[in-house]
């Protein structure tokens, strides 16, 4: 059985006068015990969202409706009451976030904020704590890890902080972390340790690990299954090989050939997708992508395309898909 | 290369922004060195591409070699002309013939001007267009050229998505019709589809009009991707200059080596089977750079001589300009990589605030 089995999540924000938004909707993904999943997408196609009502972590406020179910280890997380939630968040499921100095509170000192979490879920006290706290500082790579716990957020670098936020998120062992773009805001060298840390961590602890990207680069070299989201759908699901092998949801074909890739030369010209993340179909109506679609037959608009399963656990939600295996600029040189 | 061929040629720029401190007298108690002894030219026709982290200076040569930042040293040549003494009227009447084009179009476009006055002020400026029918017409070619419908004219920034405000702005660059133009972290900001239509307009532009680039960006797969020449910076001074496939193919400074290496491929079989040279710790602080070579402190090549106190010059080895003691040595394979341990780096220098740095660049997608 699967760790964590999101099944049919929706997030709609309804205000009074306005249309409703359905930042997620529909989403179904699970995730195995010590598995690293990705969940790929451009802004607004809902990752994120995702993420937070998982979480429980989206803002209350009227017009906000979560459905759907997020089953984790059997209990679903969406029916929980506040108490219950908080004691699994932080123990059971962590999250990084994309930005560790809004995420980390300023006037705190960095240890004072990983001995809360040791405190509220593993009970530990004062000294017990502050030892424990410089041992997961120096684990995550934090040189003087006993200096850094007397020190703020801004006293660290970008990427030092990001190494705090890691070590207060699996500081408990959680058997599940989301990571949400948590190497965006980095430059690449520091994005290079700070993947080969979360690798480390969910190798050594088998912790499962959700990765919330808009970067192919950074799953390709850590997923073992990836989501590709569109529009707050999942529109394509495969293992790592098979999806940039041989993508098949126009969409992915179409991320894939839009990236500069490092091994391909000058001169060679991208194949971008046309349009802009705003030419959305809503999906009752019919695929949200095909505004934007090179493949688009009329089947596409009318009614929204039905999941189609492949082998290998495999599927996409698209009527006409690009044929297998796909044409690829490198294949074709 | 003859020098009619080179547009723009920066010899040893500096740009040195004081650190101020006190209450009541302002003293400076010291420099960041943001750009600190750059050598580069640019031929006319081509891509030369700036890469490097946040805080390497690329973004603040590029403003300096525009003067839009006054270096503290230097020269820049622009087609022959000499830009650091030139006095302030005839810099104004050479802008036309260098624009920029900026990371972020929301913030640098005025949310209050319509498309048309955006387009219109540089043209006014400069007395381009005697009339206002004639000024339309450059506009409306200018819109074609950029791919965006006429119907923009009339219309607000804020009621465009991300790729079109970024067209707006290589627009309002473009609509002078200049030779050369700096673009700094074009694509950054947008979602990577959209990137992809604004690199290719990028060189579309390049083709059908002639135009020279100076492409600043920390993505060195977009960078190699338009550039014909790239330079990595690290610290404040170029690292290594060479063709853009060949600095591909045999990167010879170590630190261009870990960036490579740094970058994800979408590719499972590339992902898996590369060599990874993690680099320690973090960028030093530019206000108190490291002695010697810059990057001794992170590099895992540092040799015990040499590296520490003296700093290298770039050279020519086999086609590339390098600064490194040891680039053949390393190229060779006769010296090995060693673990380096990380050392703390502040964020700002201890505390203090420099004046300005250059405008980190923060990579993501927002629209």
């Amino acid at each position: 059985m699967a760790l964590l089995e999101v099944d049919d999540l929706s997030v709609t924000f309804a205000r009074r006068g306005q249309r409703a938004v359905h930042a997620v909707d529909g989403v179904s993904f699970s995730v195995d015990a010590g598995e690293v999943v990705g969940l790929v997408g451009e802004s607004g196609c809902g990752k994120s969202v995702t993420s937070l009502a998982i979480m429980g972590l989206l803002p209350r406020q009227p017009g906000l409706r979560v459905g759907g179910k997020a089953v984790f280890d059997g209990t679903d997380l969406l029916q929980l009451d506040d108490r219950s939630r908080r004691g699994i968040r932080g123990r059971d499921i962590a999250m990084v976030f994309q930005d560790p100095l809004s995420s980390l509170n300023p006037v705190v000192p960095i240890g004072l904020q990983v001995t809360e979490v040791l405190t509220r879920h593993r009970g530990m006290k004062g000294d017990a704590a502050a030892k424990e706290a410089a041992r997961l500082l120096d684990r995550v790579g934090i040189p003087d890890p006993k200096r850094r716990l007397k020190e703020y957020p801004h006293q660290l670098s970008g990427g030092m902080r990001q190494r705090a936020l890691i070590a207060m998120a699996v500081a408990c062992q959680p058997r599940l972390l989301i990571a949400d773009e948590p190497t965006t805001a980095l430059d690449v060298t520091i994005q290079a340790q700070i993947l080969e840390l979360l690798k480390d961590l969910v190798r050594d602890s088998g912790t499962a690990l959700v990765m919330i990207t808009h970067d192919l680069g950074v799953v390709a070299g850590m997923c073992d299954s990836i989501n590709v989201l569109y529009g707050g759908r999942v529109v394509e699901t495969a293992r790592r090989r098979p999806l940039f092998r041989e993508p098949r949801h126009p969409y992915t074909v179409g991320l894939l050939g839009s990236v500069p890739r490092l091994d391909v030369g000058r001169g060679e010209p991208l194949n971008p997708i046309p349009g802009s993340v705003r030419d959305l179909l809503p999906w009752p109506d019919g695929c949200a992508f095909a505004p934007r679609c090179t493949r688009r037959v009329d089947a596409c608009v009318g009614e929204p395309p039905q999941l189609v399963l492949a082998h290998d656990g495999r599927s996409y939600r698209c009527v006409n898909p690009a044929p297998v295996p796909a044409p690829r600029e490198e294949e074709k040189r | 290369m003859s020098d009619s061929d080179i547009l723009v040629e920066v010899r040893d720029l500096k740009v040195h922004f004081p650190i101020k401190r006190g209450v009541l007298f302002d003293r400076t108690v010291g420099h960041v060195k943001a750009v600190d002894g750059v050598d580069l030219s640019i031929a006319r026709g081509k891509t030369y591409g700036l890469v490097g982290e946040s805080g390497c200076g690329k973004s603040t040569l590029g403003r300096a070699l525009l003067q839009l930042t006054p270096p503290t040293t230097g020269e820049v040549s622009f087609d022959g002309v000499e830009l650091t003494t030139l006095p302030p009227g005839k810099l104004r009447a050479m802008r036309k013939r260098m624009q920029m084009i900026f990371q972020d179009p929301m913030s640098s476009l005025d949310p209050r001007q319509n498309v048309e006055s955006i387009l219109t002020e540089g043209l006014q400026t400069h007395g381009i267009g005697g009339n206002r029918d004639e000024r339309r017409k450059i506009i409306a070619e200018t819109l074609d050229k950029v791919g965006l419908p006429r119907w923009a004219l009339s219309r607000y920034p804020h009621e465009f998505s991300g790729g079109q405000r970024q067209r707006i702005g290589i627009a309002r660059a473009l609509v002078l019709g200049p030779e050369l133009i700096v673009a700094d972290e074009p694509v950054s900001a947008l979602d990577v589809s959209i990137q992809a239509q604004v690199i290719n307009l990028l060189d579309e532009l390049q083709d059908s009009l002639g135009l020279t680039y100076l492409v600043i960006a920390h993505d060195l797969a977009v960078v190699r991707h338009i550039s014909d020449t790239v330079g990595v910076m690290y610290l404040g001074g170029l690292v290594e200059e060479a063709p853009s496939d060949r600095l591909y193919r045999e990167p010879l400074h170590p630190y261009t080596r870990a960036l490579m290496s740094a970058v994800p491929v979408p590719d499972p079989d590339v992902e898996d089977h590369r060599e990874r040279i993690l680099l320690a710790g973090d960028l030093p602080s530019p206000a108190n750079p490291p002695s010697g070579c810059r990057f001794h402190t992170r590099c895992p090549w540092a040799q015990p001589t040499r590296c520490a106190d003296e700093r290298p010059a770039l050279r020519e080895v086999g086609g590339s300009r390098v600064a490194c003691h040891w680039a053949e040595q390393i190229a060779s394979g006769e010296l090995r990589p060693h673990k380096v341990s990380a050392e703390i780096v502040r964020p700002e220098g201890e505390g203090e605030e420099p004046g300005v740095v250059s405008a980190p660049s923060e990579p993501g997608s927002f629209v």
